[in-house]
């Protein structure tokens, strides 16, 4: 009834293209952004930094990823890595090099990071699929061992842990929670609607042609090297990104560990759940992959009380985050994105679906 | 002189532990193309099995049956609610679906059997063996001896048995395998039993070295590199690069670590294996894949 296109004449190309041709989206969207902008006044400075900010950046990361394994579907298990990069890096320059504003170098730790994927991704010319995936699993242990043995990137801490400078950019500390989340707002809004432009025009369509079948694409006429290289890049900077705020924004305190495997593999989890393929995807993925252990955890709470020893809950989390796998890869194999988008078909012909 | 070929020997041996893992992912690989992430939880979880039944003082070989029966039930039990529901779907599901398996697995192990670490003891005489002045673990050649053992039984199963041939025609093509009228749901099953018993004897040999404990579950990780080098689809591949992998890595280590700090073991296999990928994209062994447009 009030979600239906009849009625919304397009008379350009242009706006025939927009990226949200349906008013009712774009409505969808602005009302989105208003509540995350307004959501600070309204909840406990715990749940921004426990939960809102990192949701953010996981967001991102996952998003970096979606653009590698779902749009180009070059299956990575090195998330992590280039985050890892992507974070020592912003590190390094900002305590090296205070003069330099924090978000300079935060690109710089992309662009860092959108360099290593490069390099981690010439392979991925000559070897495919599962091959390629262990290349990626190749760059996360040498990531690992990079920044645990070689001192000189975490500045020879003898605990070999980095823990972030104060952030200043352009005289505004940022050193509350609303703050902090507000930085992140910005910087994951402004890439999400990077990526959902560059995913609808030539390069992303380049992509996908890659990943629906990458010896035809390469016959109409799609330069297999250059399109690949920019897909690990593209993506690495995201996942860049997204590591220099995790260690800014979020933990402020960070050593090689918390880049480890698992922490890839939770970002792959994202984008199973979410949906490969799609923006949106990456934002209800991450959204579920947090927000699913701590509900477990209250949930468990509830049921068996205090007596529940922590080291079972841990295992019994292990246990419904591998089932939720293997669920939603069978009952939706296109994630939450694909039920968002049923939904959405549903209410168009509602309340009369014949 | 001798250091180095002790290093070597040792490194052999442990390549063929790594082996042994790495079979287990060729076995269901060429069986159903599937790359199953989760054949180190499986070897913990059977390992965990045997273990808590070894010590609620049940007789050795009654134990290992009663692991056997729970692994074929394991593989009843994938086929049935996660391999059967994702029949035709593109290889990179199968594999995520594995991952999740992995955790799984991993958490039921945990929560059903406890955490704490395991002793195992299989009665083997743990001293070394002089063999002109190297040093060799008597229990590393007995490990050695099953691999070997494995390995024959396995490769006159695929290539000498109907059961094998079939196995071979559904890891091709799914649907081509059906329409010929192999029954997916049988061989399935039995690919799965398989590699559940393979994973039983990879986590009893690593668990009578290490402790059953959940650190086998990385042995995955170890075997990885191993099935890239040899090929996804060769069983003698397996073994060949298992021993390059498990000598060349302890070789890096003991030799080339300390001129960087140590620590290379880790990623040295990895490293390795890709530059074998450059050169020979499928593996030393693997079956050349031909693409169709």
């Amino acid at each position: 009834m009030f979600y239906r296109e009849t009625g919304q004449f397009k008379t350009s190309y242009a706006a025939d293209r927009a990226i949200f041709p349906i008013r009712q989206d774009l409505y969808g969207m602005g009302i989105l952004l208003l509540l995350a902008l307004t959501v600070p006044f309204f909840v406990k400075e715990y749940w921004l930094s426990a939960i809102l900010i990192p949701f953010l950046v996981f967001s991102l990361a996952a998003l970096g990823l979606n653009i590698l394994t779902g749009y180009a579907g070059q299956l990575s298990l090195g998330a992590s890595a280039f985050m890892a990069v992507g974070a020592y890096t912003a590190w390094n320059i900002s305590t090296r090099l205070p003069q330099v504003p924090l978000l300079v170098s935060f690109i710089a730790g992309g662009i860092t990071a959108a360099a290593y994927g490069m390099f981690i991704g010439i392979p991925s010319l000559r070897i495919k699929g599962f091959y390629l995936a262990v290349t990626s699993l190749a760059a996360v242990f040498l990531t690992e061992w990079i920044f645990t043995h070689i001192g000189w990137f975490y500045n020879y801490e003898l605990s070999a842990t980095i823990s972030t400078p104060e952030m200043v950019i352009a005289g505004i500390k940022f050193d509350t929670p609303i703050r902090r989340y507000y930085l992140t707002l910005i910087i994951v809004c402004l890439m999400a609607l990077a990526a959902k432009n560059m995913m609808r025009c030539t390069i992303g369509r380049e992509f996908m042609a890659i990943r629906d079948m990458d010896v035809a694409a390469e016959v109409i006429g799609i330069r297999m090297l250059r399109t690949k290289l920019v897909a690990f890049g593209i993506s690495s900077f995201y996942l860049g990104v997204a590591g220099a705020l995790y260690a800014f924004v979020y933990l402020r305190s960070v050593s090689a560990a918390s880049f480890d495997l698992s922490e890839s593999l939770h970002i792959l989890f994202m984008i199973i759940v979410g949906g490969v393929g799609s923006i949106l995807g990456s934002f209800l993925g991450a959204a579920f992959i947090l927000l699913m252990p701590i509900f477990l955890n209250l949930g468990a709470h509830a049921v068996l009380g205090n007596s529940i020893d922590p080291q079972n809950l841990a295992t019994l989390e292990l246990m419904v985050f591998g089932g939720l796998i293997i669920f939603f890869l069978i009952a939706e194999p296109h994630g939450m994105a694909r039920l968002w988008q049923i939904i959405k078909e549903k209410l168009r012909i509602w309340p009369f679906p014949h | 002189m001798t250091f180095f070929l002790e290093v070597l020997i040792s490194g052999l041996l442990s390549g063929v532990m790594y082996s042994l893992v790495a079979l287990g992912l060729v076995l269901i690989f060429k069986a159903s193309g599937v790359f199953n992430f989760a054949q180190g939880s499986m070897a913990l979880f059977a390992a965990l099995t045997f273990v808590s039944f070894l010590e609620m003082g049940i007789n050795f070989w009654v134990c290992l049956l009663m692991t056997m029966g729970v692994m074929v039930i394991l593989a009843f039990l994938v086929e049935k609610f996660i391999l059967r529901p994702l029949i035709n779907q593109p290889m990179i599901t199968l594999f995520m679906v594995t991952i999740g398996l992995d955790f799984f697995l991993e958490g039921f192990a945990q929560l059903a059997w406890g955490t704490q670490v395991h002793r195992l003891d299989l009665g083997i005489p743990n001293d070394a063996l002089f063999i002109f002045d190297i040093m060799i673990g008597k229990q590393d050649i007995f490990i050695a001896v099953t691999a070997a053992f494995l390995v024959l039984v396995l490769t006159v199963f695929f290539n000498k048995t109907r059961m094998g041939r079939a196995l071979r025609a559904v890891a091709d093509d799914h649907q081509g395998a059906m329409s010929v009228g192999i029954p997916l749901k049988h061989v399935w099953v039995m690919v799965w039993i398989v590699a559940g018993f393979v994973a039983l004897v990879a986590g009893l040999a690593w668990g009578n070295s290490l402790g059953v404990q959940f650190s086998l579950k990385t042995i995955t990780l170890k075997a990885i590199p191993v099935i890239i080098l040899g090929g996804f689809t060769s069983i003698s591949g397996a073994i060949v690069a298992g021993l390059i992998v498990g000598a060349s890595e302890k070789l890096a280590e003991v030799f080339l670590g300390p001129f960087v700090g140590g620590g290379i073991e880790n990623f040295f296999p990895y490293l390795l294996a890709i530059v074998f990928l450059l050169i020979r994209p499928n593996g030393l062994f693997g079956d050349v894949h031909i693409d169709r447009v």
